[in-house]
């Protein structure tokens, strides 16, 4: 089972320029590896990752073999108003998992 | 007449070209998927098209040496004001000698406030990385560096 990690602010000032670090729980199998009888390990990655504050969407990343395992990123945001970031990572094999954050703005 | 009979030497020649063909086919696979100095280029090209791809403004940061190719961490950070009107639309970064040249593709917005990202890569391989900024007036900008990598990721044998 995958777990996503999400870190931010607690609460940042209206305007503030906030980082926002996430995590995935993902091997991130890059398809190019062989196993202990010679095979190919097929590939299995998280191919895109969304952010939407409040709604409306704010990053997007796609991904390829080369993201590391387990992917971290972080980017940055203007903090608008108080509410909710929502995650959402899709990739092979129907991989799917979704992650919501709340942000205060004072 | 295309069917004449199969005589010892029309036999022969026709094993000969199969084996050759087998021969090729069987050694291709041997030889370790690579990206390219070309096929970077290529992929870039895919992504600036005819545009002027210019040096500046982007700082790659990504550490020179780095023992351990399977987690290498990078940040990216471009010059701009981030407005409505003048913002980066995207970060693509791109790798010369990975299995394939893509990374990955970044796309912020003005919601961004600020143009800088970080992620943490795998490298096959010593070798360049360049990250690409895509801004909102349809110009490219660009920085590149060479990591040397000690352990490759992606190549070794599960065990």
């Amino acid at each position: 089972m995958s777990n996503a990690l999400i870190r931010l602010p607690r609460s940042v000032k209206k305007g503030e320029v906030f980082e926002i670090k996430t995590l995935v729980q993902h091997p991130m199998e890059t398809g190019y590896r062989s196993g202990t009888n010679g095979t190919i390990i097929p590939r299995d990655i998280i191919e895109e990752m969304i952010c939407t504050y409040n709604g409306v969407e704010i990053f997007r990343m796609r991904m390829s073999s080369a993201v590391a395992a387990n992917p971290f990123v972080s980017f940055h945001t203007v903090a608008t108003e108080s509410g909710t970031l929502f995650f959402r990572w899709t990739g092979d094999n129907g991989f799917k998992l979704e992650e919501t954050a709340r942000i205060t703005v004072a | 007449m295309n069917h004449s009979p199969l005589t010892r030497r029309r036999f022969l020649a026709r094993s000969g070209i199969a084996t050759a063909g087998a021969a090729f086919v069987t050694v291709l696979p041997l030889l370790p998927a690579q990206a390219t100095a070309e096929s970077l280029a290529a992929a870039i090209k895919e992504i600036v098209g005819s545009a002027k791809l210019n040096a500046g403004r982007v700082t790659l940061d990504i550490p020179p040496l780095v023992e351990n190719g399977n987690t290498v961490p990078m940040k990216i950070s471009v010059e701009s004001p981030m407005t409505a009107k003048d913002h980066v639309k995207a970060i693509h970064v791109f790798n010369e000698k990975n299995p394939q040249p893509h990374v990955l593709n970044a796309y912020l917005g003005p919601r961004a406030g600020r143009a800088s990202i970080s992620a943490h890569i795998k490298l096959a391989d010593s070798q360049k990385v360049v990250a690409i900024a895509e801004l909102s007036d349809g110009s490219f900008w660009s920085a590149s560096a060479e990591v040397i990598v000690t352990i490759a990721a992606c190549t070794e044998e599960v065990t």
